[in-house]
């Protein structure tokens, strides 16, 4: 365990890089600030691919299976006697392949975000954001327990919020951050009573679930029930429906950290947790697993047929990632055993995905920042033709569509066919089903990637100073970024034997291409390419059109989202403000405080009626004890006399 | 003389301080002395604490020591602490000091201000150190007092009314409160107002039954109990800033520490068999507070009410009356105290400032000033239970406490508890995003500035303790578990 140490500082380095820049940014020039963030990341990815390395490269144990290392693991916040809250770094082949993921992408994102962010207010807070995410993000994959995990599940939001919310003066991105972290702190709600029942049946947090094996299953029938709550939190930051509403809108925030945050890193913390809770699932709770699963299905229909009516490009791109990640979990449903031969596919498949599509969704995002930045608008209708003026980020772009598209060599092919093999081994109905959103897949990917890049030559409009400014290609610091990224796009899925270090059981796993499902896929895949490139490649709408008004009512809905912002509105407007914080609020005025409000009156209106009996007036005085001599007399004769009547 | 009497003696000395100070510098000079003393004398206090229990030291209470006071009542001048007094001493310290510098630029008759404002600081002390009941009622006097008078002379808005109304409650609590404690005394033998006697001894059961409400709540009164709290909102709007911060930082707190010390400690039979009553108002106060802070508009009474609803919770975890819980709840002491301290400070500077608390005139600090408006983020962060804060560790501590309660009507409030947290999240991100974000509508106040150097350190301070306490709990927690245990083992013997 000594050896690995040094890992401990990928948690430390941007944790200080945070804290150094959150303290004493503003005194130093923003460039500055930003490569100190910068370095800071690069040695932290150092460390990061160090002990993956190390990891990787270290014997196998008996069974086949890598050692789970532990290098720290420390009481943070005792919970009574025996329960306790550790901290620690938990190495297993899962958590080391997030290292490298987290820190490839957020390294990619800090040099990138180097040139986009240039000139914007706020540039050293930016990259203290960053460092703070990347630093939760991290936290929370290595965590040793499940209450470490909820800690650094909390710190993501709070980044992903600040980092939504970073054009602060601007009235949607304040919106769009708060419903961020409402809604998913909502969800979160959900894990953290998981936590609190799994805690108090199991008597421990920790993942290692074969030291308290016996505890679990003495738990038995809670065991369901917490785990089905924790997927709750885990759906929530997975923006799986229907929580999915927070994504498309945290699109507010700058385009580097939606490549960072809301695509490649935070939200797929869901799908690991579920991976991390995997043998539990399996072992005592499948159903929920595969609920789980029809779930994700159906959020990656749902948000694969919004991506295709979408008109701002990069809410295209989060409704892609919405639907995209309902593969990981439909991967991660449809396993019924922890033997990757008979029913465990589906974990490697999913870890696989999660790692390809972090490489290439990233690639995705970035490109899209490089058109903004070109064409100072997200909207479709602004863009076109671009790949005359942006050869760079129309090349990068296109391998990230093919990837995504799942067309053989590039990544997202190998991962995407191992969920579909996965899959039809559970239900033939679901693997056509997630071959059908495969193929819509490549359509709206293609629709955006026409759109961009080709259709009508994209108007030049005139700036400010009156010159007609051409989209140009972004600086090179921008560029090698996409290139990186692209490059590992090409190579990643077949150069990496993934399976040999991430499988179910922990055992090497061979990956091999089932021909019957690849080569359906790339039929689908291919014509969905073949539909959008007719519809979208011309200068000429005329098909799309057609469709939009033959299908009226199913794209406006799909326009709308299907109307689930509007009920989120209805909830938190009306049910919570109108229906019951109002209310109280008016209860709390006037009735608990006009009560007490009431006594005091009372106590006044009283002091004031009975001052008058002390007037000094001496008659006045006579007359009472008159009064009270002849009440006292009536009272004594009534207790003599009555009682003998009485009786 | 008993190290722990250095705690009433500061503040005393502070009294005789202000009166021969001649001007605004010597007031000063013998606020921040005194305030930094106290601090001093409670870390030191915490250090020794520490080390004797570190050599093994095991009896409940340390540094005791008890002083005939008035012998046919056997009243006693007697003092002693746990891990919970001394704890609850350094929260105190840290709010004497910090309110100090929040009211630095105090113009109207300051020194009859900072007079009160000690006096004050000695019941709070006092009422921490001492052990005998009738010690312990008169410092809690001693301390509400000051209050109406704060309140109606350096007050805000309907000063008065407000002043008048949360000393009024706070009387009828607190004659509550005698009844209580004399129900206890006479329910023991009447031999003895030492805590740790009487709780040797076995008040009956039926004098319990009568004695636990009333007690309970008195002090409950005190800690925001439903529907006892309407005096919160009103006096802590109406309250110049360091009174604020003193009387939702540490006076509510009496409540709770009494609550846990004196009624649930003495009384464990009848708390046992009574405490549903008041678990069912203190889960309404957790989540109505929660609800009415949602609307309202005053920065200070959204603050109000959300401290309704984080005291709230202090309650409802003694009333589980599992040990983890109990320790959640002296933790969330600490953590709201600290908090609601730093909101009312920043609050007053922002109000300083602008002449105005309603959110719907505020927008856009962040760009006039954004140290303050810094600050207010991390205080909204810490308040909704933020990893990395107090909220986060006394929250959690509580919540798994009350789990530990395995009966469906402790389950359910305890879910229904646990709801507040996200509804912590909507007002507060509201208010963050109303006040704090945006642009700057009001012209007049882009010629504002932000903090000077006392309400700098003022904020610095209680950041610090905070995040310090949301980092690093493990020294706190245990100590805390340590103390609490006593009284989880009296109430569990029953």
């Amino acid at each position: 365990m000594e050896q690995y140490s040094i890992t401990l500082l990928v948690l430390l380095l941007p944790l200080a890089a945070f804290l150094f820049l959150g303290l004493f940014g503003n005194r130093f020039k923003p460039l500055t600030a930003g490569l100190i963030a910068t370095i800071e990341m690069a040695a932290t990815t150092v460390i990061a691919y160090f002990t993956a390395f190390k990891y990787f490269t270290s014997d196998r144990l008996a069974d086949g299976t890598f050692a789970t290392c532990i290098p720290f693991d420390h009481v943070w916040l005792p919970f009574g006697k025996t329960l306790t809250f550790n901290m620690g770094i938990l190495l297993d082949p899962i958590s080391v392949m997030m290292l490298i993921v987290i820190t490839t992408v957020s390294l990619m994102v800090h040099v990138y975000s180097l040139g986009y962010m240039k000139g914007e207010k706020g540039f050293q807070r930016y990259f203290a954001f960053l460092s703070l995410f990347t630093m939760s993000m991290l936290g929370l994959v290595v965590a040793t327990n499940i209450f470490q995990m909820y800690l650094f599940w909390e710190l993501v939001g709070v980044s992903s919020y600040l980092l939504i919310g970073f054009y602060y003066t601007k009235p949607s991105a304040i919106a769009a951050s708060k419903k961020a972290f409402i809604v998913t702190r909502f969800a979160d709600l959900g894990f953290l009573i998981g936590i609190l029942i799994y805690g108090y049946y199991v008597g421990s947090y920790s993942f290692e679930y074969s030291v308290h094996i016996k505890a679990i299953a003495a738990a038995g029938t809670v065991i369901p029930l917490a785990l089905g709550l924790m997927i709750i939190g885990g759906a929530g930051k997975s923006a799986m429906f229907p929580f999915h509403l927070w994504l498309p809108d945290a699109m507010e925030g700058p385009t580097p950290v939606s490549a960072l945050i809301h695509a490649a890193t935070m939200v797929v913390a869901g799908v690991y947790l579920i991976a991390r809770l995997f043998p539990l699932f399996i072992g005592y709770a499948p159903d929920v697993l595969h609920i789980a699963g029809y779930v994700g299905a159906f959020t990656a229909l749902f948000a694969a047929v919004i991506a295709c009516v979408q008109t701002d490009i990069k809410r295209v791109l989060a409704f892609s990632t919405i639907s995209q990640i309902g593969f990981m979990i439909v991967a991660l449903g449809v396993s019924t055993s922890t033997d990757p031969h008979h029913g465990g596919l589906g974990y490697m498949a999913s870890m696989f995905h999660l790692f390809t599509h972090a490489m290439f969704k990233a690639l995705l995002f970035l490109g899209a920042g490089a058109v903004i930045h070109a064409v100072h608008s997200n909207e479709m209708k602004d863009m076109g033709g671009l790949r005359k003026y942006m050869r760079v980020t129309h090349f990068t772009f296109l391998i990230a569509c093919l990837a995504i598209a799942g067309i053989p060599p590039f990544s997202g092919f190998f991962s995407k066919d191992e969920i579909l093999v996965a899959t039809f081994m559970f239900s033939p109905v679901m693997g056509y089903l997630m071959t059908f959103i495969a193929g819509l897949t490549a359509f709206y990917m293609f629709r955006l990637y026409y759109n961009i890049f080709w259709a009508k030559p994209c108007e030049l409009k005139a700036g400010h100073d009156g010159h007609v400014h051409t989209p140009h290609e972004a600086p090179a610091v921008m560029t090698v970024p996409l290139v990186i990224l692209a490059a590992l796009t090409c190579v990643v899925g077949y150069i990496v034997p993934f399976g040999k270090f991430i499988s179910s059981d922990g055992s090497a796993y061979h990956i091999h291409i089932d021909l019957k499902v690849a080569v359906t896929s790339i039929v689908v895949a291919v014509i969905g390419i073949g539909i959008a490139r007719v519809m979208y490649r011309g200068a000429s709408r005329k098909i799309a059109d057609g469709l939009e008004r033959n299908f009226g009512l199913l794209y406006r809905a799909a326009v709308k989202r299907f109307y689930i912002d509007e009920i989120y509105q209805f909830i938190t407007h009306k049910i919570i403000f109108a229906l019951i914080s109002k209310p109280v609020a008016w209860f709390d005025r006037h009735v608990v405080d006009a009560f007490f409000d009431g006594l005091a009156w009372i106590a006044h209106v009283a002091a004031a009626k009975i001052k008058g009996l002390q007037s000094g007036n001496v008659q006045s005085y006579a007359v009472v004890f008159l009064w009270g001599i002849i009440a006292i007399m009536a009272a004594l004769l009534f207790i003599t006399f009555g009682v003998f009547w009485l009786l | 003389m008993n190290f722990l009497s250095i705690f009433v003696l500061i503040p005393s000395l502070m009294l005789l301080g202000l009166w021969a100070a001649r001007n605004i510098k010597q007031i000063r000079a013998v606020m921040v002395t005194g305030a930094s003393l106290l601090m001093v004398m409670a870390v030191m206090l915490a250090y020794l604490y520490v080390r004797a229990r570190s050599a093994g030291d095991t009896s409940q209470m340390l540094f005791t020591s008890s002083m005939e006071w008035y012998k046919p009542l056997n009243i006693c001048y007697a003092v002693g602490v746990d891990g919970i007094s001394v704890v609850m001493l350094l929260l105190s310290a840290v709010i004497v000091f910090t309110g100090v510098f929040a009211s630095w630029k105090m113009k109207l008759q300051t020194k009859e201000f900072f007079l009160w404002f000690s006096l004050l600081s000695m019941g709070v002390f006092g009422f921490f150190i001492s052990i005998d009941l009738f010690t312990m009622f008169m410092f809690y006097e001693i301390a509400l007092i000051p209050m109406y008078l704060l309140i109606g002379i350096w007050g805000t808005g309907r000063k008065e009314y407000s002043a008048m109304k949360l000393t009024l409650m706070l009387m009828g609590a607190s004659a509550f409160l005698l009844m209580g404690i004399l129900g206890i005394f006479f329910g023991a033998g009447g031999t003895t107002m030492n805590i740790l006697e009487i709780a040797k001894l076995h008040i009956p059961i039926e004098l319990q039954r009568i004695f636990f409400p009333i007690t309970f709540l008195g002090f409950g009164v005190l800690g925001a109990l439903f529907p006892f709290h309407t005096w919160s909102p009103d006096g802590h709007a109406s309250a110049p800033t360091a009174v604020s911060m003193l009387h939702a930082g540490v006076l509510m707190k009496l409540g709770g520490y009494g609550c846990f010390r004196v009624a649930m400690y003495l009384m464990p039979e009848a708390a046992t068999e009574l405490s549903w009553i008041f678990l069912i108002l203190t889960g309404i106060s957790v989540v109505y507070g929660a609800f009415s802070a949602c609307v309202q508009t005053d920065l200070k009474y959204i603050n109000a009410y959300s401290s309704v609803s984080h005291c709230g919770l202090v309650l409802f975890a003694i009333l589980m009356m599992t040990h983890t819980a109990s320790t959640g709840a002296v933790l969330q002491m600490l953590s709201h105290g600290l908090i609601t301290a730093l909101f009312f400070a920043l609050i007053g500077m922002i109000y300083g400032r602008t002449h105005t608390r309603d959110v719907r005139e505020l927008r856009g600090l962040m760009k006039i000033m954004p140290f303050l408006s810094v600050g207010y983020v991390i205080a909204g962060f810490a308040n909704l239970g933020l990893p990395g804060f107090s909220g986060f560790i006394a929250e959690m501590t509580i919540f798994v406490g009350s789990f530990e309660n395995t009966d469906t009507f402790h389950r359910v409030w305890t879910i229904i508890a646990t709801t507040s947290i996200v509804i912590t999240a909507v007002y507060i991100l509201r208010l963050v995003g109303r006040i704090i974000y945006g642009e700057v509508e009001n012209k007049e106040y882009l010629s504002l500035t932000d903090a000077t150097w006392d309400e700098r350190l003022s904020v610095i301070v209680l950041v610090a303790a905070v995040a310090g306490l949301g980092c690093f709990p493990l020294w706190f927690s245990s100590i805390i578990g340590e103390s609490t245990l006593p009284v989880i083992t009296q109430l569990m013997s029953h």
